[in-house]
């Protein structure tokens, strides 16, 4: 309890390193990152593929190679990277129950920040029929076997989604020798941009849209598995020896759901204001564990924003949450981050609302504040991709008790 | 461990044939009986059928039918549950259970509900007013009419609970022998000639505890069977343990003829389960999980707990129960041929267990007096698991947690991996440590696991390329 930190940062991914680095650049002397797996870096360890880094260090770089500089950077910022240090607990007024493996410990920072990022949604929650032998896996743990372990976990899987991720798992399929044998996506196109989305097709490995794996066979490995065709076609049994579930991220919020602070129900990471703060003061939020999901560079450039406000609020120059404003989402609106509104008296905050819609949608975005229209624009929206309003649209408001985004088709 | 034996095995006195909750506690028994023990169990791991799959549940038998062996057996294996559980570590969550009325019809079943509970012995039943049960279970639907009380119903560890029951039995002398499967026997008027999938061996008597193959072990062993087994599939939903906060008690609905019916429970792991569901089917081995089904369960959470709508689901499973056409359990001596069937045990196992394996021995002991009893056998305990209790990671040492969802260390899968009874599969070592079974279901852990466990497993995680 008496050790003195200033910032504790809990994860060492894009968001996390790049907070602490720009903490120790402002002059803050104690900053400290709880990792709990064994290597700092967080995602990017596992991603072989490019691009990474550009943004941030002006040269393409893979993920593991991109991880290992922040980590290098970090250290060389005098940041006290500290490993295997697992957050159990959020205590309010930013109090971590922590466990070690030499002991359970408690810290007391002034600031904690949240940067846990995010992972992709299991079969379980996916609600898919059938039996559960092995061989079924998310991308972030097939990266896992690949290049941290060394081994695979199947050699002719299907795959589903075609978000980024899933073109990632395809590059690291082809790469060690496994050949996917379909990529099934239930909407009519593929949710990552062209011409990524041409990729796995130029290696030969067929993409069927409108299709959706509905049950999976096997004991104990995967046999085989059930999809749905666009209508008319009926199921088809395809064989195979695994399952490869990519993407649909969720935040990695497990502290937050356990804690006093408030998720948000629609982005499923926690609420917070234009200052990445969370419902209690003592903690802020940046990267993934935001919403999901964003290119590493882009949660490199939040964390290093939101680290600047968290000095701000350690210097006293925070606006407090008197006199909020609330950002709901209506309709054809999946989340909107930031959820709160502070009364901002010189210091702006994020540039921008940041919106996802559920699915693909035409038609007109618009901000009420209050129920009258602020702000309205044509749009036509694609799921996962990302969509800004600028944050001035609301912060020009004063006295505005709750704002609503929509999209009225 | 799949080789065959070099030698017959045995003399034995008892061979166990089932290594579920049934016959962990019935080779339990008999080994600090004195008897010389064999379990064999034809799946890589224990606790592989009927018992991998359930409620969890402590059950009083407020509910059973009057005078049943089942009601018995529950009401033994309830009290020596109570009586021996802390010597193995195993947890124990008081929660109360209530059964909620949500209609009219339902409201007019709860005075009957109590009535029996009071003929069952289960005296503290009580009916209990929507208010109350309100108060009970600040969270529930305020659509509640009503409710029976029943506090004695908790929930336990249900795989840790028959894990310690086998434990002991092998800690005193007992030997299990897995991945090997019952093929034949003959009986030769003294000694039971077991042929199985990897050699012969001789016991003196045989306990059929085969689950969801109970009649067909019958048939193996006598040619003839007095029930006949119909798997009942029951799936579940796991909601993540965010939900613990707006569940602290087991709710139970109103039962109808043919099943129990739905419940939702807290589990000793922080979580919130709803099921069963009551499908009948064929198939003895295979349980799978439906979609649909699952939906419905979640709906019908929702509409219990509305605070639940809000919490993302961990994990989902199914398990099968062996009905038979009895609504009894079929608990026989056959004195002629030394064999003795504990089948039919569909739904109420976890509970009865112990108190089945009381029955089974002394069904056998009007055969058999007079067996010195072992003295001061050993109490191993087992890990405990349980959210409230005190977790490897609480303790230093432990070099790395593995499974961060979960909480699971390196060391609690190293001894689950070691000891007398290692990990056979995933499922088992699952069972044993919970390592993979939260809310990422493997994304951050499933490699390590791999690497882990690489050369323990008949069915690793991993798969060796051909590069062809």
């Amino acid at each position: 309890m008496t050790e003195r930190i200033d910032v504790a940062i809990i994860g060492s991914g894009p968001a996390g390193i790049s907070a602490a680095l720009e903490l120790r650049k402002l002059g803050v002397r104690r900053v400290v990152i709880l990792e709990r797996e064994r290597d700092a870096g967080g995602v990017p360890r596992h991603c072989a593929h490019p691009p990474y880094g550009f943004w941030e260090f002006g040269r393409i770089m893979t993920g593991p190679a991109y991880a290992r500089r922040l980590v290098a950077l970090a250290e060389q910022a005098d940041v006290d990277i500290r490993t295997l240090n697992t957050v159990v607990n959020l205590l309010p007024g930013g109090i971590l129950d922590i466990a070690t493996p030499n002991g359970r410990a408690q810290l007391c920072p002034r600031r904690v920040l949240i940067a846990t990022g995010v992972r992709e949604t299991p079969r379980s929650a996916r609600l898919i029929s059938g039996e559960r032998p092995l061989g079924i896996l998310n991308t972030g743990a097939l990266q896992a076997y690949i290049h941290l372990h060394g081994m695979l976990p199947f050699q002719r899987p299907v795959i589903v989604g075609t978000e980024l991720v899933a073109l990632s798992a395809v590059a690291d399929c082809r790469s060690h020798g496994v050949r996917p044998v379909a990529m099934f996506e239930k909407n009519s196109r593929a949710t990552a941009r062209w011409p990524l989305n041409l990729f796995p097709r130029l290696l030969g490995i067929p993409v069927r849209y409108n299709s959706e794996v509905v049950a999976i066979k096997g004991t104990p490995r995967v046999t085989s598995v059930l999809v749905r065709g666009p209508e008319g076609e009926g199921l088809q049994e395809v064989s195979c020896d695994g399952v490869l579930l990519t993407g649909g991220f969720v935040p990695e919020a497990s502290l937050i759901r356990g804690s006093h602070l408030v998720l948000d129900p629609a982005s499923q990471g926690p609420a917070i204001d234009q200052f990445g703060r969370c419902s209690d003061p003592s903690y802020f939020a940046a990267g993934n564990v935001l919403r999901p999901v964003e290119t590493a560079g882009w949660c490199f450039r939040e964390g290093r924003r939101i680290a600047r406000y968290v000095v701000d609020d350690l210097a006293g120059a925070l606006p407090t949450g008197q006199g909020e404003g609330e950002i709901v989402c209506g309709d054809g609106v999946k989340f909107v981050v930031p959820q709160r509104l502070a009364q901002a008296v010189g210091k702006a905050g994020a540039e921008h609302l940041e919106i996802r819609v559920p699915c693909a949608i035409k038609g007109k975005l618009r901000v009420l504040a209050d129920a009258r229209v602020i702000f309205e624009k044509a749009i036509s929206a694609l799921p996962e991709r990302r969509i800004l309003i600028p944050l001035r649209v609301v912060a020009a408001q004063r006295g505005v008790r709750r704002f609503v985004v929509e999209i009225k088709p | 461990m799949t080789e065959e034996f070099s030698a017959l095995r045995g003399p034995y006195d008892i061979a166990v044939i089932g290594g579920g909750v049934v016959g962990c506690a019935v080779a339990r028994r008999f080994t600090l009986a004195g008897a010389r023990v064999v379990l064999i169990e034809k799946a890589a791991d224990i606790l592989a059928g009927a018992s991998k799959g359930n409620s969890a549940i402590l059950h009083t038998g407020f509910d059973a039918p009057a005078g049943s062996i089942e009601l018995r057996c529950m009401k033994a294996g309830y009290a020596e549950f109570l009586e021996i559980r802390e010597r193995f570590g195993l947890p124990l969550v008081k929660t109360s259970a209530i059964v909620a009325a949500w209609n009219e019809d339902e409201l007019a079943k709860l005075d009957e509900i109590v009535a029996q509970a009071h003929v069952n012995g289960v005296a503290n039943v009580s009916r209990i007013a929507g208010g109350e049960v309100l108060a009970r279970a600040p969270h529930l639907s305020g659509a509640v009419l009503g409710g029976v009380w029943v506090p004695g119903e908790y929930i336990i560890d249900p795989w840790s609970t028959p894990l310690a029951y086998i434990h002991q039995a092998l800690a005193n002398g007992a030997e299990i022998l897995r991945e090997t499967e019952l093929l034949s026997g003959e009986f030769d008027g003294e000694h039971w000639m077991l042929s199985t999938s990897r050699g012969k061996l001789q016991a003196s008597t045989v306990v059929n505890c085969a689950g969801l193959f109970g009649d067909v072990v019958d048939q193996r062993l006598i040619g003839a069977t007095h029930f006949s087994i119909k798997p009942r599939k029951g799936q579940f939903v796991v909601f993540d343990k965010a939900a613990a906060k707006f569940l602290n008690t087991i709710i139970l609905p109103v039962p109808t003829e043919r099943t129990k019916g739905i419940v939702l429970t807290p589990t000793v792991f922080g979580n919130v389960l709803v099921g069963p569901t009551a499908e009948e089917q064929d198939d003895r081995s295979v349980a799978t999980v439906e979609h649909d089904a699952l939906e419905q369960l979640i709906a019908k959470a929702h509409a219990i707990v509305p605070a639940l709508a809000g919490v993302p689901v961990t994990a989902i499973y199914a398990g099968l129960r062996p009905a038979t056409e009895h609504k009894e359990y079929q608990i026989r001596y056959d004195v002629e041929k030394n064999l003795i069937v504990a089948g039919g045990i569909r739904s109420t196992g976890l509970t009865g267990a112990l108190g089945i394996a009381q029955y089974v021995e002394e069904l056998y002991e009007t055969r058999h007096a007079g067996r010195q009893k072992r003295q001061d056998p050993v109490w191993p305990v087992v890990p405990m698991l349980a959210e409230q209790g005190a977790r490897d990671w609480t303790r230093p040492g432990y070099d790395q947690i593995v499974c961060h969802c979960e909480l699971v260390t390196k060391r609690e899968i190293e001894a689950a991996l070691s000891g007398p009874l290692p990990a056979g599969d995933i499922g088992g070592l699952k069972r044993r440590t919970r390592a993979g079974m939260g809310r990422c279901q493997g994304f951050y852990c499933n490699a390590q696991l791999a690497e882990m466990t690489r050369g323990h497993f008949a069915a690793p995680l991993e798969v060796t390329v051909r590069h062809d």
